[in-house]
């Protein structure tokens, strides 16, 4: 993916009440997800009610560690004129350490490398000013 | 739960060529379409008092396609927003308003230009808002993308492999060679399908379904008056439609479905046999939503013909090509045939079951499955002769 600031030429993230919270705390190299006071379960993506108990969910930093629940590895760009000159890149599911998944591409690693469950870390993807994308690296297990 | 069954038929089929290039107008191909079923049925326009279709994309609106076809009285006019998982909802759809009486016979449709014009998932705006937010951006966009985060979670729990998906691409090529309609009839070998270009790992480029234009349509009505239209009806037995929990907004939306190995079809099998009386034991031929070769397998273990994780096993050997114990996809499926949002599945059933499907004639064919959608919600519906 994208590390030049200027180049970014890629979907922006479009933030809302719900999700500002989110893109915030990553521009500030902080992984912040929500978690329902209620049951204390962890939540991605943010909601405004907590599903089920419709509690008004908390925001809290996370530890950034995870494992690989399921990867791609994209070859054939779409759309084209943006992904050509990425392409393999991989999107993955990660479940993070305290118990949601989300989203982030994986970095630091060839793509043929990586594994079900592999350790991993988030890694704040700065792509252009004001754009922190999600990604994960590999850490030791 | 689906509680009218065998109260209503399908009494008409009509369809439009499929091609990468109509040239035409969605509503068009829609009309076309809609007028081939009427007639099919023995029916005039002036007959049909409703209309129902689905639409993720370019559509035609069901008020437009009756206007252009002339009808004055029109009692339930629906539009509904759902991709692929609304083929068999609007069927039933129609059954229901026509028990409610708001309509008597009612023509579902789907008609796009799938591949000349609007093509699904073929790019997004460039900002991405609600759960494309978490998406896009990465490079997650298109639907081969979505559902191939699946597909390795599958291949990591089960052992599922693209020899099972190679089994299912190579025998749909086979059923629509037999399809005169049907946009792909090269014959493809499983050294076709492994040395197609890898499109997103684990997929490669025969597991993703066509990009087709064309319309589909059928025409809905009671048994009762059914019996004295031309064909023999077809009857709708049961049906469902719904997913589990964590649906969400967009197909993207699944990062909280509990596992990707099981989809919607886990969740909706109970209400779909036991509206319709029977169980998977009795089909005896199915039409598949194969958007993906992969799908494929999560239906089949979701409603029960084999076990969660068995899918793959399942398919090999023969058992659902023609003449094997389970025929699925006998026009070429989404693979081969076209890819009308996956109502060109609901013709073929009627086809089979009409015992008009010429060379891909399933022998002794009474009951066939349709099914509709491959993530977290989806529909099905259970016909009979």
């Amino acid at each position: 993916m994208n590390t030049s600031a200027d180049s970014y030429a890629g979907p922006v993230p479009g933030p809302d009440p719900e999700t500002q919270p989110f893109w915030d705390a990553m521009n500030q190299g902080k992984l912040m997800v929500q978690r329902c006071p209620d049951s204390g379960q962890y939540l991605f993506p943010p909601t405004t009610f907590c599903p089920g108990s419709l509690q008004t969910p908390e925001w809290t930093e996370v530890s950034g560690r995870g494992r690989v629940f399921s990867w791609i590895v994209v070859r054939h760009p779409v759309p084209r004129d943006i992904f050509a000159d990425k392409v393999p890149y991989v999107v993955a599911l990660i479940e993070l350490d305290e118990g949601c998944r989300m989203t982030g591409n994986i970095i630091g690693c060839e793509p043929e490398d990586v594994r079900a469950d592999m350790a991993v870390e988030i890694a704040f993807n700065r792509v252009a000013e004001g754009i922190t994308l999600p990604a994960f690296r590999p850490v030791a297990d | 739960m689906f509680k009218l069954r065998d109260k209503y038929a399908i009494v008409g089929i009509g369809n439009t060529d499929y091609t990468k290039a109509s040239g035409r107008t969605v509503r068009s191909l829609a009309t076309e379409a809609s007028v081939k079923a009427i007639h099919d049925a023995g029916l005039e326009v002036a007959d049909i008092d409703g209309m129902v279709s689905f639409n993720f994309n370019d559509s035609a609106p069901a008020m437009g396609v009756a206007t252009e076809m002339g009808i004055e009285d029109i009692g339930y006019a629906v539009d509904y927003a759902a991709g692929g998982n609304g083929a068999n909802l609007i069927t039933l759809a129609a059954c229901a308003a026509i028990e409610a009486g708001l309509a008597e016979t009612v023509v579902c449709f789907r008609a796009m230009n799938g591949r000349s014009g609007f093509r699904l998932g073929g790019g997004r705006d460039m900002a991405a808002y609600g759960v494309t937010q978490f998406t896009a951006p990465l490079g997650w966009i298109t639907y081969p993308q979505a559902m191939a985060m699946w597909a390795r979670r599958h291949m990591i729990d089960y052992g599922t492999s693209p020899e099972h998906w190679a089994e299912i691409a190579t025998t749909f090529r086979d059923n629509a060679i037999r399809n005169p309609r049907a946009m792909q009839r090269t014959p493809m070998t499983k050294d076709d399908y492994f040395n197609s270009r890898q499109i997103v790992d684990p997929f490669r480029m025969y597991d993703i379904c066509l990009e087709s234009d064309g319309a589909c349509a059928v025409v809905i009505t009671s048994a009762e008056r059914a019996k004295d239209l031309k064909h023999k009806p077809v009857y709708i037995m049961g049906g469902a439609y719904g997913g589990g929990p964590s649906q969400g907004d967009d197909l993207f939306d699944a990062i909280r479905w509990p596992s990707h190995s099981h989809n919607c079809f886990k969740y909706i099998a109970d209400d779909l046999w036991n509206s319709a009386g029977v169980g998977p034991e009795d089909v005896d031929v199915a039409q598949i939503y194969d958007c993906f070769t992969y799908s494929v397998l999560m239906a089949l273990e979701g409603l029960g013909f084999c076990k969660e994780g068995e899918g793959g096993p399942f398919v090999m050997g023969g058992r659902i090509a023609k003449g094997g114990e389970l025929p699925l996809n006998t026009a070429g499926g989404l693979l081969s045939e076209a890819y009308i949002h996956g109502f060109n599945h609901v013709l073929e059933a009627v086809e089979q079951l009409r015992g008009d499907a010429g060379d891909r004639q399933v022998e002794n064919a009474k009951i066939c499955l349709t099914t509709a959608g491959a993530m977290t919600c989806g529909s099905a519906m259970v016909l009979r002769n």
